[in-house]
């Protein structure tokens, strides 16, 4: 504590950014040895963002409500894709169509997100892993209906998105109906790089209603229950229903999130888009300097932004490092998930502290060593 | 009447679901026109090839530290030693001993490790350990390309450098515990003695080590820590004994399935061998919080039972292959169906 305010600001504000400011150092390396021009770059990073913001935003409220990193957010995913199936079979394109896919997602998402809030309410204090299994487990039932039920029982009329057995929906589904058209919807370039600006306001929008939300009562109640659950409810605040209120709002706007991821990228994997989803939108939130109990909507962009800059850049960087792109694209994989175990052993970490030091603070001075 | 109620209730529906449905696979089989000794010597070798696996649960389990997702760091370590044992050309029972041998080092210096860092992160357990697994495995996809191995039967053959995604044994150690007094009655059945006398034999060992004073320790960790401490144990070491216990077990575990299976699966390929593991612990009857040999047996049998019978059956009957669907579906209801039973007793 000898050291001026200011030493100690810049102290707090490392700690508080470590993951962050190692992200952007070894990005920076990457970047100088990966020797893609700064057009390429910037161009890469405006459409990644475009791409992923919302569905890394749709992470935020069950954060909120104190229920950990939400990896059920895959359910909305999959309702988000079912809805594109649906469009790309009935050959509704534009914006119409991607109206539509969220039209019929919805329904699906809010069952599907209070399928996984009751769920979890049963499992309090350990949902995240709770939340992960049920993400594999409706992974089976997703593949079962959309492999076995799409064709057969659910009526698709276009043979081109079927499977030649004739029930089944095809490994990739072609989304050309509905490429790029929000990207491309507000036509903007500056000095040759092309800004999708009207998914940037749809995200913006989106990030009023984040910033509108957390002052309503319903925010409020969330926040409460998400510092003390017995506290918010002799406080008289439902926390059960809170608590499924958020999955269920942060399902929703999974499966919004993933048909602007898909309408970007053009084609569906209809049985792994998915299942990459969760898992790179959890380690982009974390990237950006998010914990398992505090996020904000900075976390999200800069999180974006450090994850697919590493993603992007890293290959390459291997490729010309070490001579083998393969390494690079290996060492990715590895970063997306030893970030991920290092935010969650640094929050139980130091819940675990904080637990230790409240019982000895009831011990008093004399049990303090224990 | 009572007595069925209060049995249904112990062994929970799901469980008995799947009992159930693996009697009519069984039962329906010969009429469908799957021949019943092929399947039943199928399951056997399948359960043989899992059973370490599964038993590599059971310390971490009992001592608290919950269902054990990080199996693939105990399975890098069985890779590490198998991998190395056809570096050196070592064959036959020998060979799959000496990988064992040089397994166990890494396995507990590894287990050593993830035990303290379990230790650090009570009550986060499982979420930790699956992403530790997850990573150690993604680090060790860089490592089997850089590591010096340069034995022909594994590296690549144009560049002369990194192990290739699937390295047979089959000229090394293919079958080499199986074989032991293995006998076939007609030509499908095929019963793989050895096999079963090691998985029995670690089970015993196992057993009596459940009940030795170090044992009955690691359990009373897990059941009832502050009792424990009250007693006098050190609770961190039981836990770090443990997991040390169950990374090594998931080493043997993994070589015993090798020689089976004739392949060392490498890079991704122990990505996703926990879940299966913990699946057939859960059918067997065990919770996040209790598991026994038995457990491991009935288990083991029931999922690999289900998991032999079902692409075989289902083919047969509707032409279409959902095993991977089912698979799928009954090991994860199952997992999650643990999670959210145990907070329910405990409220």
């Amino acid at each position: 504590m000898k050291s001026s305010s200011g030493g100690n600001a810049v102290k707090l504000f490392c700690m508080r950014n470590a993951v962050p400011i190692v992200f952007l150092l070894v990005s920076s390396v990457g970047i100088y040895y990966s020797q893609f021009t700064a057009e390429y770059l910037i161009q890469e990073m405006l459409t990644r963002l475009a791409r992923n913001s919302f569905l890394v935003l749709s992470l935020l409220i069950p954060i909120m409500a104190g229920m950990g990193l939400n990896f059920g957010m895959v359910l909305g995913a999959m309702a988000g894709q079912i809805g594109l199936i649906f469009i790309s079979d009935w050959n509704i394109s534009g914006l119409y169509g991607m109206t539509l896919a969220a039209l019929i997602a919805t329904p699906l998402a809010i069952l599907f997100g209070w399928m996984c809030g009751v769920v979890l309410n049963k499992a309090r204090g350990r949902e995240m892993v709770t939340s992960y299994i049920l993400g594999f487990f409706m992974n089976g039932v997703y593949q079962l209906a959309v492999l076995y039920g799409f064709g057969s029982l659910v009526p698709i009329l276009n043979p081109e998105l079927v499977l030649s057995r004739g029930y089944g929906i095809r490994n990739v589904t072609n989304l050309d109906n509905i490429r790029g058209t929000l990207d491309n919807a507000i036509e903007l370039e500056i000095m040759g790089i092309h800004v999708p600006l009207a998914t940037f306001l749809l995200i913006g929008l989106f990030c009023a209603f984040i910033v509108w939300f957390r002052r309503t009562k319903l925010g409020q109640d969330m926040r409460a229950t998400g510092q003390d659950l017995s506290v918010a409810h002799s406080a008289g605040i439902p926390v059960m229903r809170t608590r499924i209120i958020s999955i269920v709002i942060s399902t929703v706007l999974a499966a919004y999130g993933q048909i602007i991821f898909l309408q970007n990228v053009g084609t569906l994997n209809t049985y792994n888009s998915h299942e990459q989803a969760g898992v790179f939108a959890i380690a982009s939130l974390l990237v950006g300097g998010a914990t398992v109990a505090r996020a904000s909507i900075l976390n999200v962009f800069t999180g974006v932004l450090l994850f697919h800059l590493m993603f992007v850049v890293s290959p390459m960087a291997g490729k010309y490092l070490v001579g083998d792109a393969q390494i690079g694209e290996y060492f990715r994989v590895f970063v997306c998930y030893a970030i991920i175990s290092l935010a969650l052993v640094l929050h139980a970490w130091r819940r675990h502290a904080d637990k230790e030091r409240a019982r000895a603070a009831l011990r008093g001075e004399a049990g303090g060593a224990a | 009447m009572n007595r069925i109620k209060k049995f249904i209730e112990e062994a929970g529906w799901p469980r008995i679901l799947i009992a159930v449905f693996l009697v009519v696979l069984f039962l329906v089989a010969p009429f469908v026109g799957v021949p019943v000794d092929a399947a039943l010597s199928d399951t056997l070798v399948r359960f043989g090839m899992n059973g370490v696996l599964v038993l590599a649960m059971v310390p971490m389990v009992q001592s608290g530290c919950g269902l054990n997702f990080g199996l693939p760091l105990g399975i890098i370590a069985g890779l590490l030693g198998a991998v190395t044992s056809v570096e050196l050309e070592a064959k036959g029972i020998p060979g799959v001993f000496t990988a064992m041998l040089i397994a166990t080092p890494i396995a507990v210096v590894l287990g050593w490790g993830y035990g303290l860092l379990l230790n650090k992160v009570k009550g986060e357990e499982m979420m930790i350990a699956t992403y530790v697994g997850f990573s150690s495995v993604a680090f060790m996809c860089i490592m089997w390309l850089v590591l010096p191995y340069s034995s022909s039967n594994m590296v690549w053959g144009y560049a002369g450098v990194g192990l290739r995604t699937t390295v047979s044994v089959e000229e090394f150690w293919q079958r080499a515990i199986s074989d032991v007094a293995a006998f076939n009655i007609g030509d499908a059945f095929y019963f793989p003695t050895g096999m079963f006398l090691f998985f029995l034999l670690l089970c015993g060992v196992m057993w009596i080590f459940m009940r030795t004073r170090t044992g009955t320790a690691m359990t009373t960790v897990g059941s009832n820590p502050d009792y424990a401490r009250a007693s006098g144990v050190n609770i961190n070491r039981m836990r770090t004994l443990s997991v040390i216990l169950s990374t090594w077990l998931g080493a043997l575990g993994i070589i015993v399935y090798e020689q089976s299976f004739g392949f060392i699966q490498l890079y991704m390929g122990p990505f996703m061998m926990a879940f299966p593991a913990v699946a057939a612990l859960l059918i067997g009857g065990a919770s996040v919080k209790k598991a026994s040999i038995v457990n491991v047996i009935v288990g083991t049998f029931l999922f690999q039972g289900i998991l032999t019978m079902t692409p075989s059956v289902i083919n047969s009957m509707l032409q279409t292959d959902m095993s991977e669907v089912i698979r799928i579906i009954v090991s994860n209801g199952m997992i999650l169906y643990a999670l959210t039973r145990v907070t329910k007793v405990r409220s």
